[in-house]
């Protein structure tokens, strides 16, 4: 084809001269273009286009260039800038030309503004003023131009200027500019949700739209904002099914066919809103099932978009509520996809199938001579979307040939597939794949964990594990080293400096020799060396002539690490007694009460260091991170750091990074309470047995050797064939029916045999086959009481999730100092309590409120002595059954929100074992559960204290009550709810001096205009006031017409804000070291003003 | 959401580019880069699709020009390529039988057709008719004659 473009362009001046006069304005790009296709060499090419800029840049500054030019130039510059050159000064001109043009000419100063300048562009500010002109002008297509511009490269802290005006357009009589302005309010939801938060009804108005492309651009709103929160939407579930219904019945337009499907991106969008409203949730499920059915019905195969429609229908079925004939149907069409000939289809039906075998592993079965012929052939993309499919199927009878497979594709390593593993020769060998093809790709974590697997077994049960790995490493290293990677030779000198010893028959002669050698290479990283140095220091004695040799030639190496750690190696195997004392061989015990520390604490403590505090305190007090970092290998323990303190100075601190660990794994393996070990490894006993049931045992070994086998190309086509079948029956093995084995494709229920990390929730899974056969069960009993946890729901949840916890505190004085004393005393008791009838009722009037909560409001009035005097929300109803019934009240700390729950028994009978769970995503949650048994008609309460580090809009948090009506009976009882930032702001108190001083070392602002209130005397008093109502700011000063007030986010990042009159609006200008702390105190402030 | 539209020829030269993501410049090369040699590097009878990085990458070849555009993981990518039929079927009505060269010469106008199909990196509007009918109005309410003589019949 590019042959037609050169004869083309070789015709161009002929053409040029029957457009005679015609094409004057863009003769220049012509020009420029032609001689640029004429070049034969980059060279030329760079001269030219320095020759076009130079000429370009004489007349941009040219006064006499006309704005008419000027276009003409601005075209050329976007050229020269597409093929790679710098154009920058010409920016300027591209902003100038945009301001002064004519609509033609501002169409490519536009342009070129997109095309050259970057979000965050410094030129980008000179742009504002030209795009609020425009978005005022009653020329429509400047409208359009300005709309465009502003959705394409405004960044985030220039929205507030446009932002009034976009809004305004939603009501413009023209569809086409409505259409824009939605999508550019979309635009600044995906760069700034807190800004557009408050038009949210305006988007309702756009759903509504008479015009089908306004509506169809709001969806994409709507489903950005359902999959952020799909309850709060759950109420529109209704216009959505009928807006696709109206669809799929051709109510829309012939204009919005497309091959004569009907509006099939409005359809795709509606089915994807769809099933993010129906998962998990039943109810909304059922008012879709219709509808998808007919859009399942609908969709004759006659063209890709119907597949696309088809593709996400199907993934809809399988999101929502299952109903067992759609499912039969969409599996169907799964059928159509995967048989296409056509292979985009071909792609599409297997990532279909990936996401269907999750709910429903038996479905590849169907497809399973498709899924091989997909895993051979000969488009990478096609591949690795099959391997995807069979890494959700992987169980413990097709692990090895799936992740053989996966080996073949080098690509992508299956650490996580290897947990199947059948025995050790094959998981060593398979770990020896993975490291030297893998290689350096792979995860820090993958080398460590594998060795921490190998060294936390028990020493008779593993040894022959890592005997095995002995072995094999040293024919590894006998053979070719130089090509393998670094993490895997660190691996091995690992291992053989740790159990060369168990093996009997090798000579350590040899493994010095050949460890030795690794060290002479070059390709080897000093970090290796290192790893290969302390093997050597590892392996026992009686080979000092060969261990002196080394020390004394690496004695001269430029590292100083490496000189150092061979002045270790000569001393330690010269001094054997030394030797023993560090290097242990044997177990030693280890003192976990660490007493032998004791002196030095008490030492520690008569200096006048403070006192050891547990953990939990600490975190109390300071909120510090206490999540576990990830786990590595203990190499960064120094060694003489744990024998002694006093242990000879050779072995000096900074020898422990290079990883001298010898008696290291045996104190982790002696003594050491066993974190992990128990349900993740088996004993080896068991592993010797037969790891696979009898069935696939048989077909098993003939599998891998055929697997093995197909490598090689078969020139006979039934030979051929009869491998597939082989292959597949390996590979689909235990996903059938009848068979006892489990279905799952999911990770973490399978029977572990090589587990990498447990987690609390899954120790109770035993390993092997009654796990297995048991699994069936327990994955129904699952899914009843997932649809048992969603189905109360929406019944519990107000559409606007806003408002579940409105925010009306109380009382709103700063805690004093004496009180806060006491509350800190107080949480460290036991949360719990039963309080009696002796309780006093406090101010039981407080609640009282024009809306009464449901639930009795007196409840405040059990509120624990210490928490009483705190500012406190409303008492509402969480939750509810007939036997317990769940209210809660936000109490405002200081430093922290305390969520009170109050869980009242309702029957007459005792209710034993109630425990509460509460999770939370975003907040630290502090303050621990109950459990406690609940007298008949009372009242228990507990508290939470949460924290929020990181401000966010809206915070929802779940927990679940479980109780014991009768014993062994365990109900459970979900509740949820929101919280908003607003209920973790405090008022913080500071002169007007510290405001000033505070004010000049913030340096995250953002101003925006806000309503100002005047219904009363004087407006700008009222309107802090009702800020401060609402939000607990603490008002620093007011000066004429302006104002200072402060608040932080609980004790932690300050935010202050400066308000000023003006005209009929308030000026707000917020500044806070935290980077969005401001746009959601704005944006709640905005909130506090309207509803007042 | 789309990330980027990119337009090349056979010979990896660019012709158009659409960043709906705010990358600086150098990024912006270097995806230009790969995005050439990954496409141009697939042998026929492969399908459209590509995984690079944690994006989707859908291309199409019409004629000389390579139309290649980068999704997010839970987007449509048969959907994504009836988008890029669309742009081309639009281009098609513009230009009247386009061709590569329509679109070297005329790239602004490509970009400005472009503007109207996506915005944001989502589809803006799914009408033919009324998309080809915003260029014509915003082309021929404000041409002179001259300009609009000069411009390929459609």
């Amino acid at each position: 084809m590019s042959d037609v473009v050169e004869k083309t362009l070789t015709a161009l001046p002929g053409l040029f001269e029957s457009q005679t006069g015609a094409a004057k304005i863009t003769n220049r790009l012509r020009q420029l273009i032609k001689s640029i296709t004429e070049l034969t060499s980059k060279h030329e090419e760079e001269n030219l286009i320095k020759r076009e800029l130079s000429a370009i840049k004489e007349q941009v500054s040219s006064p006499n260039t006309t704005m008419k030019q000027m276009r003409e130039i601005m075209v050329r510059a976007m050229y020269c800038e597409m093929l790679g050159y710098d154009a920058s000064f010409t920016y300027i001109h591209a902003i100038k030309l945009a301001q002064q043009g004519g609509v033609l000419e501002k169409r490519v100063g536009y342009l070129a503004v997109s095309l050259f300048l970057n979000e965050g562009h410094e030129l980008l500010l000179l742009l504002v003023n030209t795009v609020l002109k425009d978005l005022q002008s009653t020329n429509l297509i400047e409208v359009c131009m300005a709309l465009t511009v502003v959705a394409q490269v405004f960044p985030k802290d220039m929205i507030p200027a446009v932002l009034p005006l976009v809004e305004d357009k939603l009501s413009h009589p023209k569809e086409i500019i409505r259409r824009k302005a939605v999508l550019a309010l979309y635009k600044f939801y995906l760069i700034a949700p807190n800004q557009v938060q408050h038009i949210h009804a305006k988007f309702c108005k756009a759903l509504s739209d008479k015009d089908p492309g306004v509506m169809a651009s709001s969806l994409h709103i709507y489903l950005q904002l359902i999959r952020e929160s799909p309850d709060s939407y759950k109420d529109l579930t209704g216009s959505f099914v009928t807006i696709l219904k109206q669809v799929l019945g051709g109510k829309l337009p012939v204009d919005f066919n497309y091959h004569s499907v009907p509006a099939p991106w409005l359809q795709i969008q509606l089915l994807r809103i769809l099933s993010l409203l129906g998962k998990e949730d039943q109810s909304t499920s059922e008012l879709m099932y219709e509808v998808l059915d007919e859009s399942l019905r609908r969709a004759e195969m006659n063209h890709n978009i119907t597949y696309a429609i088809l593709y996400e229908c199907v993934k809809a079925v399988y999101t929502i509520h299952p109903k067992a004939e759609l499912l039969e149907k969409a599996a169907r069409c799964i059928g159509n996809f995967v048989l296409s000939p056509k292979i985009n289809l071909k792609y599409l039906g297997l990532k279909a199938l990936t996401y269907v075998v999750q709910h429903d592993a038996k479905l590849a079965l169907q497809h399973q001579m498709t899924i091989i012929e997909c895993l051979d052939h000969s488009d990478f993309t096609i591949k690795r979307e099959t391997l995807e499919l069979l890494f959700r199927i992987t169980n413990a009878q097709n692990v090895t040939v799936i992740v053989e497979k996966m080996l073949d594709f080098l690509c992508y390593v299956p650490i996580k597939t290897l947990t199947f593993a059948p025995d050790n020769s094959w998981f060593i060998q398979t770990m020896n794949d993975v490291f030297s093809i893998g290689g350096d790709l792979l995860q820090q974590d993958d080398p460590n964990n594998f060795l921490r697997l190998l060294a936390e077994g028990k020493p008779e049960e593993d040894d022959q594990l890592r005997l095995y790995a002995v072995e094999s490493y040293l024919t590894v290293l006998k053979g070719h080293t130089s090509h393998l990677p670094q993490c895997f030779l660190q691996v091995m000198s690992w291992v053989l400096g740790e159990y060369a010893h168990l093996q009997e028959s090798v000579d350590r002669r040899e493994v010095i020799r050949l460890l030795t050698q690794l060290l002479d290479q070059r390709s080897v990283s000093s970090e290796t060396r290192v790893w290969i140095l302390s093997a050597l220091t590892k392996i026992p004695e009686g080979q000092t002539d060969l261990i002196l040799d080394l020390a004394e030639s690496l004695s001269s190496s430029q590292d100083t690490v490496l000189r150092q750690q061979a002045q270790e190696l000569r001393h330690l195997s010269q001094d054997s007694q030394l030797r023993e004392w560090v290097l242990v061989e044997n177990s030693c015990a280890v003192d976990s009460s660490l007493s032998f520390l004791d002196g030095f604490v008490s030492e520690a403590l008569a200096a006048g260091a403070a006192p050891y505090k547990p953990p939990h305190q600490r975190q109390e007090e300071l909120s510090l991170n206490l999540e576990p970092y990830s786990f590595s290998l203990p190499v960064s323990l120094s060694s003489c750091s744990i024998t002694d303190r006093q242990s000879p100075t050779l072995l000096s601190v900074s020898s422990g990074l290079s990883g001298n660990s010898a008696e290291l794994s045996t104190l982790i393996l002696e003594g050491v309470k066993r974190v992990w070990g128990k349900d993740g490894y088996l004993p080896q006993k068991e592993a010797t047995a037969p790891p696979v049931d009898e069935p696939s045992a048989a077909v098993q070994p003939a599998s891998q050797q055929e697997a093995a086998e197909r490598i090689e190309p078969r020139p006979e086509p039934s030979t051929q064939n009869q491998d597939k079948q082989q292959l597949a029956s390996s590979l689909f093995v235990g996903l059938g029916v009848g068979s006892s084995v489990s279905l799952l494709g999911k990770s973490e229920a399978p029977p572990p045999r090589f587990r990498k990390k447990p987690r609390p929730h899954e120790s109770s899974s035993s390993s092997g086959t009654s796990k297995r056969s048991s699994d069936s069960s327990s994955r129904s009993s699952r899914n009843t009481t997932d649809s048992f946890l969603y189905g109360s729901f929406p019944e519990e949840e107000p559409a606007t999730s806003i408002s579940t916890f409105d925010h009306t505190p109380k009382s709103t004085t700063a805690n004093g100092l004496s009180q806060n004393k006491d509350t800190k005393e107080d949480r460290h008791a036991n949360t719990s309590q039963i309080l009696g009838g002796d309780m006093v009722i406090v101010r039981p009037s407080t609640i009282q409120d024009k809306h009464p909560p449901s639930v009795s409001s007196d409840l405040t009035a059990l509120l624990p002595a210490d928490l009483k005097d705190l500012p406190h929300s409303d008492v509402i109803s969480l939750t509810s059954d007939p036997s317990l019934s769940l209210s809660s009240c936000r109490l405002f700390r200081d430093e922290a929100l305390l969520l009170v729950i109050f869980i009242s028994n309702c029957t007459e009978t005792v209710i034993k074992d109630v425990a509460v769970q509460l999770t939370c995503e975003e907040l630290k949650v502090c303050t621990g559960n109950v459990m406690d048994c609940l007298e008949a008609r009372s009242t228990s309460v507990c508290h939470y204290a949460l924290l929020m580090d990181d401000p966010h809009t809206n915070v929802s948090l779940t927990g679940t009550v479980s109780y014991q009506t009768q014993p062994g009976h365990t109900n459970t009882l979900p509740f949820s709810g929101t919280l908003s930032t607003a209920d973790f702001i405090r008022p913080l108190v500071v002169t007007t001096e510290e405001y000033g001083k505070l004010w000049l070392s913030l340096s995250h602002d953002v101003k925006q205009n806000l309503k100002l209130l005047t219904d009363a005397g004087d407006p700008l008093r009222t309107t802090l006031n009702a800020l401060k109502d609402a939000l607990q700011l603490h008002v620093v000063d007011i000066i004429g017409s302006e104002g200072i007030v402060a608040c932080r986010l609980l004790s932690g990042a300050p935010c202050l804000l400066h308000c000023r009159v003006n005209g009929a609006a308030l000026a707000m200008w917020l500044r806070s070291p935290h980077p969005a702390l401001p746009d959601f105190i704005l944006y709640h402030c905005q909130r506090a003003l309207a509803h007042h | 959401m789309m990330h980027f539209l990119l337009l090349f020829s056979r010979q990896g030269k660019l012709r158009l580019q659409k960043w709906f993501l705010p990358l600086p410049e150098r990024e912006r090369k270097k995806i230009v880069k790969d995005m050439t040699t990954m496409v141009l590097a697939r042998k026929p009878r492969t399908c459209n699709f590509l995984h690079w990085k944690d994006l989707k990458i859908v291309y199409k070849r019409y004629a000389s020009l390579y139309f290649c555009c980068a999704l997010e993981n839970q987007d449509n990518e048969l959907l994504a390529l009836e988008i890029l039929h669309r742009y081309v079927e639009l281009l098609d009505k513009y230009f009247g039988n386009v061709c590569e060269l329509d679109i070297i010469f005329n790239f602004e106008k490509a970009y400005f057709i472009l503007d109207e199909l996506l915005m944001g990196g989502e589809i803006q509007e799914t009408s033919k008719l009324s998309i080809v009918k915003s260029i014509e109005a915003s082309d021929m309410l404000q041409e002179t004659m001259e300009e609009y003589i000069s411009k390929p019949a459609f």
